[in-house]
C-alpha cells in the first residue's frame, strides 16, 4: 500500500510538472530572468502549490500518525546555519545555469535528451560528493523520526 | 534562449497537483515531498532500508512523460542548453547544493514553506536570489 500511494503521489508530482511548466527549463530560466525574457508563470505555480499543502497539512497534522505510516517524519533542524545557506546557494546558481531542479531533470529522463542524462549524471555524482562530505565531517542524520519510533 | 508564454491558469493547475502530491504522500506515508532527498538516499552510503520506496518514487516521475502524452496526445514543451559545461557544471552545483542544503525547491520551496519553516524560508530566498543572479550574468553579462 505504501509502495502504490508513493506511486501515485510522485506521478501526480510528475504530471503537475509537466502541466505547470516546471518541466521545461527554457520556462523556468524566462522565470527568473526577470530582466529579460521574464516568465511569470511559474510564480502562480509555487503560490499554489504551497497554498495547497499548506491547507492539506493543516487538515493532515489533526491525525496523529498517517494512515499508512507509523509517524510523520518531519526535519528535526530548526537553525539557519551556514551549511544550509551555502547549500541553497549553490543549489540556486545550479537551478539558474540549466533550468533543472532534481524533480524535472528526473521527469525528462523519459524524453531521453542526451543533455539531461549529462546533466542528471553530474547531480548524482555532486549528490554523491556532498553526502560523503556530510559523513565524513556531520556525523547525524538530517531527518529524524518523531518521538522514538524506529524508522520502518 | 526563447521566450516562453505566460500561462498562469496551467501554471496554477500545476501548483495545485504538485501540492495534492505533497499532501497525499504526507497524509498517507507521513514523509516530505523532498525530490532532492529521495533521489540522493538511493545512493550509497546506506542509512536506512527505504530503498524501494524511494525507487518507486523515481518510478512515478518517470512515468509522468508517457502518462501526460498518452491522455492530452501533445508533447511535453522541454527546451534545454547544448551547451554540455554549463550541463556538467550546473548538475554538480544542483546535486551538491541540494544535498548540503537539505532540501531544494520541492524540500524547502514547496513543503517546507507550507509548513512555516524558517529554515526552509531562508533557504528559498537564498536559493531564488542567487538563481535570479546566475540568470541574469550568464544571459545579461556574459551573453551566454
Amino acid at each position: 500500500m505504501q509502495i502504490a500511494l508513493t506511486f501515485i503521489a510522485s506521478l501526480l508530482f510528475g504530471i503537475g510538472l509537466i502541466v505547470s511548466g516546471l518541466a521545461n527549463p527554457a520556462k523556468v530560466q524566462n522565470f527568473l530572468d526577470v530582466a529579460g525574457l521574464w516568465d511569470p508563470s511559474l510564480a502562480f505555480t509555487m503560490a499554489f502549490a504551497v497554498i495547497t499543502t499548506a491547507l492539506g497539512y493543516a487538515l493532515v497534522f489533526k491525525r496523529s500518525k498517517p494512515i499508512l505510516g507509523e509517524a510523520f517524519y518531519l526535519p528535526t533542524a530548526n537553525k539557519i546555519d551556514a551549511k544550509l545557506l551555502i547549500g541553497a546557494s549553490l543549489f540556486g546558481i545550479g537551478w539558474g545555469l540549466v533550468g533543472y531542479c532534481p524533480g524535472p531533470a528526473i521527469v525528462a529522463m523519459s524524453l531521453e535528451a542526451t543533455q539531461t542524462m549529462i546533466f542528471l549524471a553530474a547531480m548524482l555524482t555532486g549528490m554523491f560528493a556532498a553526502r560523503v562530505l556530510q559523513l565524513l565531517f556531520v556525523p547525524r542524520p538530517i531527518t529524524q523520526p518523531s518521538p522514538s519510533v524506529k524508522n520502518v | 534562449m526563447i521566450a516562453t508564454e505566460f500561462t498562469p491558469y496551467a501554471s496554477i493547475v500545476g501548483g495545485i497537483l504538485i501540492g495534492c502530491s505533497a499532501v497525499l504522500l504526507m497524509a498517507f506515508t507521513g514523509r516530505i515531498a523532498g525530490v532532492s532527498g529521495f533521489i540522493s538516499r538511493l545512493l550509497p552510503p546506506y542509512t536506512d532500508n527505504l530503498i524501494f520506496v524511494r525507487l518507486t518514487f523515481v518510478a512515478g516521475l518517470l512515468a509522468a512523460v508517457p502518462l501526460y502524452t498518452f491522455v492530452t496526445g501533445s508533447a511535453v514543451a522541454h527546451t534545454v542548453t547544448e551547451i554540455t559545461e554549463l550541463l556538467i557544471a550546473g548538475g554538480l552545483l544542483v546535486g551538491f547544493g541540494s544535498v548540503t542544503g537539505s532540501g531544494c525547491t520541492s524540500g524547502h520551496g514547496v513543503c517546507g514553506l507550507a509548513r512555516l519553516s524558517l529554515r526552509s524560508l531562508a533557504a528559498t530566498a537564498t536559493f531564488m536570489t542567487t538563481a535570479i543572479a546566475t540568470v541574469f550574468t550568464v544571459r545579461h553579462i556574459l551573453g551566454v
